[in-house]
């Protein structure tokens, strides 16, 4: 499964959840957090629900973001998620390792309640200033989690900085939920960009969190899937670089070499595992 | 005698349903639904709630719908919304 773009769709709206499957993102998202109000938590569950049962979205990685734990709306959610075999449950708001040892209990009890098979795994969300001073913490806390996505709207409100197109503000933020993520070995989801119609804006910011690294990106219109997509996708010169640097390797490798060179520079270690990254993101 | 109870789930929007049920004061159901595919799935849509109605066990209320070209996944879930919504009131 690639994880170029996670689309956020809500989750009390029937006509959203049918396209699902038709909207190029990677993963989509049924949110049953911020899009749902209150008094509608039980209908979106119900909907989302029946919706993976009945109407599961072919070609396409299943998340539903559920209540956050200091909420009563989670255990339900949860229950009625993993019953309706969704590929990843998302929790918001994680700010500690011992939240994400309560949600990895919770995916397993309600695995075992209802017999599923299927693996289940968890994304959650860094969306406070304590959450990312426990990101690393939280990044290694389970080998249920799969990955973490950087909620900037909420962070930089939390933070009292003002959200820019730009992005200065959730520099540090960026660096350091990467940093922890790829120290512990599980993906670094990008924030979305939240200014809607500002294309150019969002095709700059994605090109920049490639840049840096992540391994895919939120994103909140389904305008933005494909151009988020596209970003992700390295340069044909890359992708024929990455493919003779593994040919070489290869080729080292059978006749026993340790090392070997390409146009003059040495095959390492680092420079297999660009070449590895490159035809992953392309897809090759 | 007991009050009337009500309860609502869904929306008219395009692909939802509406479901209102109430209370009668009798012991019969009653169905009565409108939809935008009356002719192409009306009894399909009818047998959806009918089903969803005998399986909550209840008795003397009066089911209205209506539909907006919802897919079967969405009635259910509709249905069950209202009928957990209306044991709640009751």
């Amino acid at each position: 499964m690639r994880n170029r773009t996670f689309l956020f769709m809500p989750g009390n709206n029937p006509g959203m959840l049918a396209s699902a499957q038709c909207l190029g993102a990677d993963v989509v998202i049924f949110d049953l957090e911020d899009a749902v109000a209150r008094q509608e938590k039980d209908a979106a569950r119900n909907l989302v629900s029946h919706a993976l049962k009945e109407l599961r979205p072919q070609g396409v990685g299943i998340t539903v973001r559920i209540n956050g734990l200091d909420t009563p709306f989670w255990q339900a959610d949860m229950e009625a998620v993993v019953e309706a075999r969704t590929n990843f449950v998302m929790v918001p708001k994680m700010e500690r390792a011992e939240e994400v040892q309560q949600v990895a209990e919770a995916i397993e009890a309600a695995r075992r309640k209802f017999g599923v098979q299927e693996k289940v795994e968890a994304l959650v969300i860094v969306e406070t200033p304590m959450g990312l001073e426990n990101v690393y913490a939280i990044a290694s806390a389970s080998p249920l989690l799969r990955g973490i996505l950087l909620g900037a709207e909420d962070f930089t409100a939390a933070m009292g900085a003002q959200r820019t197109a730009e992005g200065a503000e959730i520099a540090y933020a960026r660096s350091r939920l990467l940093t922890a993520c790829k120290a512990a070995g599980v993906l670094a989801i990008d924030t979305p960009f939240p200014f809607v119609s500002d294309l150019e804006g969002l095709e700059k910011d994605a090109a920049f969190a490639v840049q840096l690294g992540f391994d895919g990106k939120a994103v909140i219109s389904p305008h933005h899937v494909h151009r988020v997509n596209r970003a992700f996708v390295p340069a044909p010169e890359k992708i024929n670089w990455a493919k003779r640097v593994m040919a070489a390797a290869r080729l080292a490798e059978a006749e026993g070499k340790g090392a070997v060179s390409l146009d003059g520079m040495m095959i390492d270690l680092p420079i297999i595992k660009r070449a590895e990254r490159i035809l992953l993101l392309a897809d090759v | 005698m007991s009050a009337h109870v009500s309860a609502v789930a869904g929306t008219l929007e395009s692909n939802d349903i509406l479901v209102t049920i109430s209370s009668t004061g009798g012991s019969a159901n009653s169905v009565s639904l409108s939809s935008i595919v009356i002719s192409q799935f009306g009894p399909a849509i009818r047998a959806v709630i009918d089903q969803c109605l005998e399986a909550s066990g209840l008795s003397g209320v009066e089911v209205t719908v209506q539909d907006k070209g919802a897919l079967e996944c969405t009635i259910k879930a509709r249905m069950e919304t209202a009928i957990a919504r209306y044991k709640e009131k009751m």
